[in-house]
């Protein structure tokens, strides 16, 4: 590694001074400077205010309900992704690519939009809240409401890094492992799915933090009831309407040190498995 | 799942691949019908039907009442500003990582993914705790007669904050790939760095350039989390669309809500068509989310 660092060449090409000045000036003036306002807020409250303000019952609860319906919406999300990824490669079907070029709709479609959508579908008069009223299935003001939404946003996340590793998969593999009298179950569970699996893993854990940031799709169909369909970007913004800044931004600091470990996990399992990989 | 297979003894056929048999493909294609139908179609069909629920005159009245027509202005207004500012950073930034060798580049790299793991109500928050008029800072520029929270410049910074990575992360692998001979060449024939840059990389990038555009505005004109912190929700004054679409769906006037909403998706459904018909024009198969 470090014969590799002195090696390389020296570079002649102008403009470092400028792109690099304005490249670090522009991230601290934008990202770095407001990020560490929320640190600069939450130190003067001291421990004890701080630790009151993140576990109080109401913050607890939307933790716990963010997370979950995160957590869940990402795994559905993870069977719908790989089911359709494997369907838009291996399979020739009408519409199909139609459906592939839908795929980045929930990218690109405005979350409020998404949010109002499926409030008004599952809503008892909508086109499937009538249906399911039939079974008295209520999914409006429920944490099952919040992961539709959820799984809406994050599924394109999942869909779009499996299916280049999946393209470009050898089916020879699969070949060989039909020859020597394989099942295709077989094959899928011992050849596929591990070699599909850190892109897999990628996929859901951007939809897991995706999901447990996301605000506009879900508090249309949450109904937002204290205790129970209240997730946690929306406890900060309640905070923020009644100038609670130290209480919002200690809110909004758990969550952040939540998502950037679960970024950071993910960066270093995918240097272990890269790791595995080759040795 | 599948049946054992019986077929072993027979020689395979040239050139067919081995697949799965035809009624597991069914099932499967079946099921992801099913999940589009349910996830995609229905939602879309869904806001058309709401949307011309009332008749085609009051689509119109809807999109073009004082209050809408504001709303776009203001979208058109953000997106005009906040592209070209995060197309000028994603260059440089770009042109840093690709052309150059340094220490703590991985952590810059990494800085260009932090919007992602950021709730958009936080990428809100925190230009409040900076900017916000019960702030130091923010109450001297209020002082000064500058408003930034609750008005125009305060949903333009939140919408670069939550943009700013598309363009950049759009470049990078294109320019990495297409490395650094061309510029080195000019260079020897005497080229200066300006000249190097518009008559060489401009042009090798443009395509890349032109897509992270359109991907950091279509993200720009339906931002809502961030924006609905910073905006104040001030009718005529401080609404986006999506702001105003909520507005309108808060006070249970659904249709208005809806055929404004139909505008984003046709906005939307257009940026998924160029953003396909781009992909398979240069044979790319990765999207950068």
């Amino acid at each position: 590694m470090m014969a590799l660092f002195q090696a390389k060449r020296r570079n002649i090409l102008p403009g470092f001074g400028l792109s690099m000045g304005y490249t670090v000036f522009y991230l601290s003036a934008i990202v770095i400077v407001p990020l560490s306002m929320i640190f600069i807020n939450t130190i003067p409250m001291g421990w004890e205010p701080f630790l009151n303000a993140v576990t109080a019952p109401r913050v607890l609860a939307s933790y716990r309900l963010s997370f979950s319906t995160a957590f869940f919406a990402a795994l559905f999300d993870g069977f719908a992704g790989l089911l359709t990824a494997w369907v838009l490669v291996r399979y020739r079907f009408p519409g199909k690519d139609f459906l592939d070029a839908l795929v980045d709709l929930p990218f690109a479609l405005p979350t409020a939009v998404a949010g109002i959508c499926f409030a008004t579908l599952y809503s008892p008069i909508g086109w499937l809240g009538q249906l399911l009223s039939h079974w008295n299935l209520q999914i409006i003001n429920s944490p099952t409401g919040i992961v539709i939404a959820l799984v809406f946003i994050g599924f394109p996340f999942v869909v779009r890094t499996i299916q280049p590793v999946l393209e470009e998969a050898e089916q020879e593999i699969e070949e060989a492992a039909h020859c020597l009298g394989a099942t295709r179950w077989q094959t899928f569970r011992k050849i596929l799915l591990p070699h599909l699996f850190p892109a897999l893993l990628t996929g859901v854990t951007l939809a897991f933090a995706r999901g447990i940031g996301e605000y506009g799709s879900v508090i249309f169909i949450a109904g937002n009831l204290p205790m129970k369909t209240e997730i946690a970007p929306l406890m900060i913004m309640s905070k923020l309407d009644q100038f609670d800044y130290a209480g919002a931004s200690a809110v909004a600091l758990v969550l952040l040190c939540i998502s950037f470990s679960m970024l950071l996990l993910l960066n270093a399992v995918q240097e272990w498995q890269q790791k595995e990989y080759r040795s | 799942m599948s049946q054992p297979d019986t077929n072993n003894s027979k020689a395979p056929v040239v050139n067919k691949r081995i697949s799965d048999p035809q009624s597991v493909q069914v099932l499967l294609i079946g099921l992801t019908y099913l999940f589009f139908i349910g996830f995609i179609f229905l939602p879309l069909g869904l806001v058309f039907t709401q949307a011309f629920q009332k008749g085609w005159s009051f689509y119109l009245e809807s999109i073009r009442e004082p209050y809408a027509i504001e709303a776009v202005k203001l979208t058109l207004l953000t997106v005009a500003i906040v592209v070209p500012i995060n197309a000028v950073f994603g260059v440089s930034a770009a042109w840093a990582i690709t052309k150059f060798n340094f220490k703590g580049k991985t952590a810059l790299k990494s800085l260009l993914d932090l919007p992602f793991a950021v709730s958009p109500v936080i990428a809100g928050l925190i230009f409040v705790l900076l900017v916000g008029s019960r702030t130091p800072f923010g109450s001297w520029l209020g002082e000064h007669g500058i408003k930034i929270i609750f008005s125009t410049p305060g949903i333009i910074i939140a919408t670069i904050f939550v943009t700013f990575p598309f363009i950049a992360r759009e470049l990078i692998p294109l320019m990495e790939a297409q490395g650094r001979d061309e510029e080195e060449a000019a260079l020897t024939l005497g080229a200066r760095g300006w000249q190097i840059f518009g008559k060489i990389t401009l042009p090798n990038i443009r395509w890349g350039l032109l897509y992270g555009m359109i991907l950091c505005g279509a993200r720009s004109i339906g931002e809502f989390g961030a924006v609905s912190v910073v905006s104040g929700h001030i009718r005529g004054q401080t609404n986006t669309i999506p702001l105003h679409v909520e507005i309108l769906y808060s006070e249970y006037n659904f249709t208005a809500s809806f055929a404004v909403a139909s505008l984003l998706v046709f906005l939307a459904l257009l940026t998924v068509v160029i953003k396909n018909g781009m992909e398979k024009h240069f044979h790319k198969n990765s999207l950068h989310l």
